[in-house]
């Protein structure tokens, strides 16, 4: 009875704590400017089904695919495990599914197990991977200090959950052969079977180990549930939001500026009036706050995998830019400013900028637009938008483009192409011979 | 080889005439003098199999994709909006580009500004030549058993989704067709797109066309063909710092189209 009693103010308090959490990332991606992502719903849906559910654009990476699918699966699906455990851990009742589904419990319970253990095998495979392989994607100037902790943390808080749940089987399963209380033969263990004979034998330690196993896994995963919205973890629920308001263009179109159409327009034709776009604070973004709600969630979503680092002529070429810091620093600098409205109330100013503080203009000017980054991101996150949204805010609010980029906008006004050649001489090519 | 008639949209209209297509030729292929050969090759491409259609000549002005991608915004709707309005002026329905920047402005970026077009790229259109059985490659230089590769321009591939056309292109040639490392959606940049072409890069260890070469190099091909006056220069500059200038050649689909036909 008690421990029901402490199990369900556990609940409470977890689920409590990362709503408000949840909540506070909620409120600082709605900091950004208003983008309209509610057209076509049905294309939406297929995105979102395709790319977050099926995963698709993992498969660029066979070895990564099919490890982060081994983790993915056993994560939806032990899920049903934990419903079970919090049913029982409410009402006091031991694997309360066993009845009711029969025969099907036992299936159920193997398969979990073989989840798991592929769960634990691929977390430790990651580790090695990040740790003693030291792949290239999972270095770099971002991935230092606090991103770096943070993956090795969440492989291993995964692989202790593992290895909770699979001990506290294999105690379950030692406990029912010998009949002992309320252990009664219910589930197949293919894992803890194998792991039941290095368990000792007394009955009543079993049942502690079971116990202590039972508690050590769900207040984990509780523990885990508000680990996420400090941690790049955090893409395994925004996956789903971030890819259905996927941007549906073809990749090559950037977005048109409103405000600006309206200034253009009355320039050409003094008779325009312009219609009403709301308000514009200033042209371009220049801190996050500039950014669309969308980018934001981006920023939010990213997992901080580095292929969009990977594939980025700029970053392979040994320029600055990094797609995965532009969101990194996004996010970095969002969290700042919720934050500091936080502590300080909603007018608070500090005297940061994502441009400058976070962003340099060195890496800004370094992007091709080629789109790699944008193709390579598993959850179809677009660094590339952030990019030209703060070239906006350096060439029409600042001036401040580079030198040769001034004189390339310059012979495209007064001579209507980049080069300083006459619009006069444009069909002179026609007369040359090959 | 035929007297080449470039005509303008000024001349049809003065005649009473109206083209079927516009071809769009752009900055590059107006002013570049490597891009300039291209661009007579697709005219020739057009005049062969009797297409009705037009340029602009010196009422063409650039797009704007460079300051788009900069992010003067304000100076590409000012070019976007002056072209729109010779464009309109004329009732042009189809275009066709010889530049997958051009290409993806005007198909992509206009029509909200009030431009719409049926918009497609030169490779585009050789391709259905071919499929119609307008074009061949016969009667001109032979690209049989040649190592050839295709590198992907990114306005056109990941911009656009445009991978196979311009690939089935060079079916026709029977030749040996080899893919780069890095290709189709995993394409690498030439290092010129998003304004690059016009700015020093930025402080690094290599440039971007070199990092290509890479990939060309490894192909073994003696051909790359290009579908963009960008990656044209920026490919055929890597060819020459790699120092085989005598072993491969960087050509455009029109003109490996036009020479297989000895237009």
């Amino acid at each position: 009875m008690i421990g029901q009693i402490i199990f369900i103010i556990i609940l409470g308090f977890a689920v409590y704590l990362f709503s408000k959490n949840a909540a506070k990332v909620r409120r600082n991606i709605l900091l950004g400017k208003d983008t309209d992502r509610s057209d076509q719903p049905a294309l939406r849906w297929k995105t979102m089904a395709k790319v977050a559910l099926g995963q698709t654009k993992m498969t660029k990476r066979p070895v990564a695919a099919v490890l982060h699918f081994f983790i993915y699966i056993g994560f939806v699906i032990i899920n049903l495990e934990v419903l079970e455990i919090m049913i029982d851990g409410i009402f006091g009742s031991h694997r309360i599914f066993s009845g009711p589904l029969g025969s099907l419990y036992s299936v159920l319970i193997g398969s979990f197990e073989i989840l798991a253990l592929l769960v634990l095998i691929s977390c430790v495979v990651f580790l090695i991977r990040r740790n003693i392989l030291k792949l290239k994607r999972f270095s770099g100037v971002e991935m230092k200090e606090w991103p770096k902790s943070d993956a090795n943390y969440i492989l291993c808080i995964e692989i202790l959950l593992m290895t909770a749940f699979l001990t506290m089987n294999a105690a379950d399963y030692k406990l029912q052969t010998v009949h002992f209380g309320h252990y009664l033969a219910a589930g197949s263990f293919p894992i803890g079977s194998l792991i039941a004979p290095i368990l000792p034998n007394g009955p009543h330690v079993l049942a502690g180990i079971e116990r202590g196993c039972w508690w050590f896994h769900i207040v984990g995963i509780l523990a885990f549930l508000n680990y996420l919205p400090y941690s790049k973890h955090f893409h395994i629920m925004l996956a789903f939001p971030n890819t259905y308001y996927s941007n549906l263009n073809p990749k090559g179109q950037f977005t048109n500026m409103a405000s600006v159409t309206n200034e253009v327009k009355a320039m050409l034709d003094p008779s325009f009036v312009p219609e009403n776009t709301g308000e514009v604070s200033r042209f371009g973004v220049k801190d996050a706050t500039d950014l669309t709600w969308k980018n934001l969630m981006e920023a939010y979503t990213c997992t901080e995998c580095g292929r969009c680092t990977s594939v980025c002529p700029a970053n392979i070429t040994g320029k600055l830019l990094s797609p995965r810091k532009i969101m990194m620093d996004t996010r970095d600098r969002i969290t700042e400013v919720g934050n500091n409205i936080h502590k300080h109330g909603k007018d608070h100013v500090d005297d940061k900028t994502l441009l400058d503080t976070y962003i340099t203009r060195e890496e800004l000017w370094a992007c091709t637009s080629c789109n790699a980054c944008v193709e390579a991101c598993p959850v179809n996150i677009n660094p590339l938008e952030i990019i030209t949204e703060m070239r906006r805010y350096i060439v029409m609010e600042e001036s401040q483009a580079p030198a040769s980029l001034n004189n390339m906008f310059g012979n495209v006004e007064n001579n209507g192409a980049p080069w300083k050649y006459s619009q006069a001489d444009r069909l002179n090519w026609a007369e040359k011979g090959n | 080889m035929t007297e080449l008639n470039i005509p303008t949209m000024a001349q049809m209209v003065a005649e009473g005439k109206t083209p079927d297509i516009l071809f769009w030729v752009g900055c590059a292929g107006s002013f570049d003098e490597r891009a300039q050969k291209i661009t007579r090759d697709i005219c020739k491409i057009l005049q062969h199999v009797g297409i009705s259609y037009a340029v602009l000549g010196t009422e063409e002005s650039c797009t704007g994709d460079p300051a788009k991608r900069a992010g003067n915004e304000f100076l590409f709707q000012m070019q976007a909006m002056m072209n729109i309005e010779v464009l309109n002026g004329y009732e042009v329905k189809k275009i066709v580009t010889g530049c997958p920047h051009c290409f993806n402005t005007i198909k992509n970026e206009y029509p909200i500004l009030g431009g719409n077009y049926d918009v497609i790229h030169h490779t585009q259109l050789i391709q259905q030549l071919i499929d119609e059985g307008k074009l061949k490659a016969e009667g001109g230089e032979s690209f049989k058993g040649k190592r050839i590769t295709y590198h992907d321009p990114c306005y056109l591939g990941r911009g656009n989704g445009v991978y196979e056309a311009p690939r089935r292109t060079l079916e026709i040639l029977d030749a040996d067709l080899v893919e780069l490392k890095r290709c189709k959606s995993n394409g690498l940049c030439c290092g010129a797109g998003g304004a690059q072409m016009f700015k020093e890069p930025e402080k690094g260890n290599r440039e971007v066309n070199m990092e290509r070469m890479d990939d060309v190099l490894q192909s073994q091909a003696t051909v790359v063909a290009a579908g963009c006056p960008f990656c044209m220069t920026m490919l055929s500059d890597g060819v020459k710092h790699a120092d085989k200038e005598g072993e491969i050649r960087v050509l455009d689909i029109a003109e490996i189209t036009a020479r297989a036909n000895g237009l």
